[in-house]
């Protein structure tokens, strides 16, 4: 059953903490009848966007006005800005003067067409990086990075550097994730949506039936690992970890992804580990998978998420709202989620995964006692509610 | 009869990077030297507002970077036993640090060992947010303290101590002053904010609280 279409605030207050949905309309009292624009390069897809189409109506039925711009250009201002968020995230890309001349022009044309006249403009990404070089004198303009910035392909940030200063700040996600900026950088982490379908509550037989869809046998317990099939998620390190608990206990594991655009390379040695033992279930998803992933976390004993690199890495916080202990790896924002030793463990090598895998597995009372920690975490520091106020909170701060 | 009702305030911090970074121990001895008081109060008793439910395991950013960027266990437990409630100032507690770090690295390598991820500097800016729940009696006061946004207890338990420079916070001085019951008002100075969680501190302030309603007390 996919979860209500249109949600209020009020539909926050079973799963958020005590008091913080009446915090959040307090505050936006605070700041009402200033009006707060985003800007983004699409409607559809990928967290931010997600984020949007559900905190949008609840602030504006808070009565603080926010809308959501998206720039539009051509199909090659389209592969332009693809390459620029890959630059900007440290993956290399041939840029050209050229490329960056388009995304400049298309900024300009949309800076003109566009109604971007708000009390406090925020600018997502790369794509609509540039509109703030026609931005209007009046308002405050943020550009909010998502994702590890920390190291940008050197020609592309010194081509956006040159304009940074036409912002009045930049909000990141975590402090490793920040470059040196020549104006003011704010914090804000990502946060995860318990009522969308990759966290809503699902009944036991809906899950039951999804696993069975999925093809994960339901007479072991298994370990699950959520990411694409490349070398970065490190799904062959997962595998040796596993082989290295599996001489003790009679697990599986699980491992949930989407097939990576550039190739199957990776997910063919997943499946040849597979084919070698069965109890090793790779699951390619597509589509919308979130209801699916939704019921594998909650079937999951103990969730591993063992990225080589990672940006806020929010499965872990998905993965821990449904009371999962999380072993992960102290890359991207996984620390920022996990207290290792309380809501579960920070591990650097397969040994380390494996070892805590058997600790916990040898501790069933340990798993329920920090998967409930876990949850709790999330719900204080990384649920949508948190997400809103952080924003009402930089909305009253830099419109004061 | 009381004389001002009690005001419940939440707060909300916008966290500001600022540097400036530090890549050793000796590095953020110098930073610590150098910072503004703000900045010290944001890095020690200002986490509290992230540990509304979990405690952390360590009750300053300074001993979790020691720790988990550092890798240096000792140096992570001395200064996680450094008290912002009982040093008393932003002052003294800076000089604690210090002592901390100088005799830290007195006794350690010549050369400090240099950290995984650096540490920088944070600037908060509080926003404080009225929470519509006020109180004119001790019944009224646990009622909405039970209610309240855990920044609440940020707010009126250890912000205000570090704002008004006062060493108690605002529930203690209203139930003294505003309900004349020193008996609580003592009992709710006593607890420890150091260390746990905003929660932990609701449920010890509202056990008082409770003795506080039981009839001759």
């Amino acid at each position: 059953m996919p979860g209500p279409v249109r949600i209020t605030l009020d539909d926050y207050r079973a799963v958020a903490p005590r008091g913080a949905v009446d915090f959040v309309v307090r505050l936006a009292e605070t700041v009402r009848g200033r009006r707060l624009v985003h800007v983004t390069a699409s409607r559809y897809g990928g967290g931010i966007a997600a984020t949007l189409n559900r905190m949008l109506p609840v602030v504006n039925a808070l009565g603080v006005e926010t809308t959501w711009e998206i720039i539009v250009g051509t199909a090659e201002f389209d592969a332009g800005a693809r390459s620029l968020a890959l630059a900007l995230h440290g993956t290399e890309q041939v840029v050209t003067e050229a490329m960056l001349e388009r995304l400049h022009a298309t900024c300009v044309d949309n800076a003109t067409r566009l109604p971007l006249d708000g009390d406090l403009v925020m600018v997502h990404g790369g794509a609509p990086f540039l509109l703030v070089d026609r931005r209007p004198d009046a308002g405050r303009w943020v550009w909010r990075g998502h994702g590890d910035l920390s190291a940008p392909q050197a020609q592309v940030w010194g081509f956006l550097r040159r304009f940074l200063p036409r912002y009045d700040a930049a909000v990141l996600s975590r402090r490793s994730f920040a470059p040196p900026l020549p104006i003011p950088r704010y914090l804000i982490a990502p946060a995860v949506d318990p009522l969308d379908d990759r966290n809503r509550d699902m009944s036991r037989l809906e899950q039951a039936q999804r696993l069975d869809r999925l093809g994960v046998p339901r007479d072991k317990p298994y370990l699950v690992q959520v990411g694409e099939f490349t070398r970065t998620q490190d799904p062959q390190g997962v595998i040796n970890a596993y082989r290295l608990v599996k001489k003790r206990h009679d697990v599986r594991l699980v491992l949930a992804g989407a097939e990576p655009a550039d190739g199957t390379t990776v997910l063919d040695e997943v499946r040849e580990a597979a084919h070698a033992d069965p109890d090793v279930v790779p699951i390619v998803l597509g589509g919308a998978p979130d209801a699916d992933l939704n019921a594998l976390e909650r079937g999951a004993t103990v969730v591993v998420q063992k990225p080589l690199r990672a940006d806020f890495a929010l499965d872990v916080a998905c993965a821990m709202w449904k009371g999962k202990p999380v072993i992960g790896s102290p890359v991207g924002g996984i620390p920022d989620q996990i207290v290792s030793q309380a809501t579960g463990f920070i591990v650097s090598t397969v040994e380390g995964a494996a070892f805590r895998l058997r600790h916990l597995l040898n501790s069933p009372e340990l798993i329920g006692r920090m998967g409930a920690a876990a949850r709790e975490m999330v719900r204080h520091r990384f649920l949508i509610t948190r997400d809103l106020a952080d924003h009402l909170g930089l909305l009253a701060h830099l419109t004061k | 009869m009381t004389l001002m009702p009690f005001v419940f305030h939440g707060c909300l911090a916008v966290r500001e990077l600022v540097g400036p970074e530090a890549w050793d121990a000796r590095a953020l001895l110098e930073g610590i030297g150098q910072v503004s008081d703000e900045m010290l109060f944001t890095h020690t008793a200002g986490t509290m507002l992230r540990r509304t439910v979990q405690g952390d395991a360590w009750p300053n950013d300074f001993a979790l970077w020691a720790a988990t960027e550092l890798g240096d266990q000792a140096l992570a437990e001395r200064l996680a036993m450094v008290d912002v409630f009982d040093a008393g100032s932003l002052d003294a507690l800076r000089a604690n640090l210090v002592a901390v770090f100088e005799d830290h690295l007195h006794r350690g390598p010549v050369a400090p060992t240099p950290a995984r991820e650096p540490f920088v500097f944070l600037r908060t800016h509080v926003v404080p947010v009225p929470l519509g729940v006020t109180a004119s009696t001790l019944r009224e006061f646990r009622d909405g303290l039970a209610v309240v946004d855990a920044s609440a207890l940020f707010y009126h338990v250890v912000e205000v101590r570090y704002r008004l420079g006062r060493d108690r916070g605002d529930f203690a001085e209203w139930t003294e002053h505003g309900l004349g019951r020193a008996d609580l008002a003592e009992r709710l100075a006593r607890i420890d904010a150091h260390v746990g969680s905003l929660e932990r501190i609701r449920d010890r302030c509202l056990g008082v609280l409770e003795d506080g309603l039981v009839p001759g007390s």
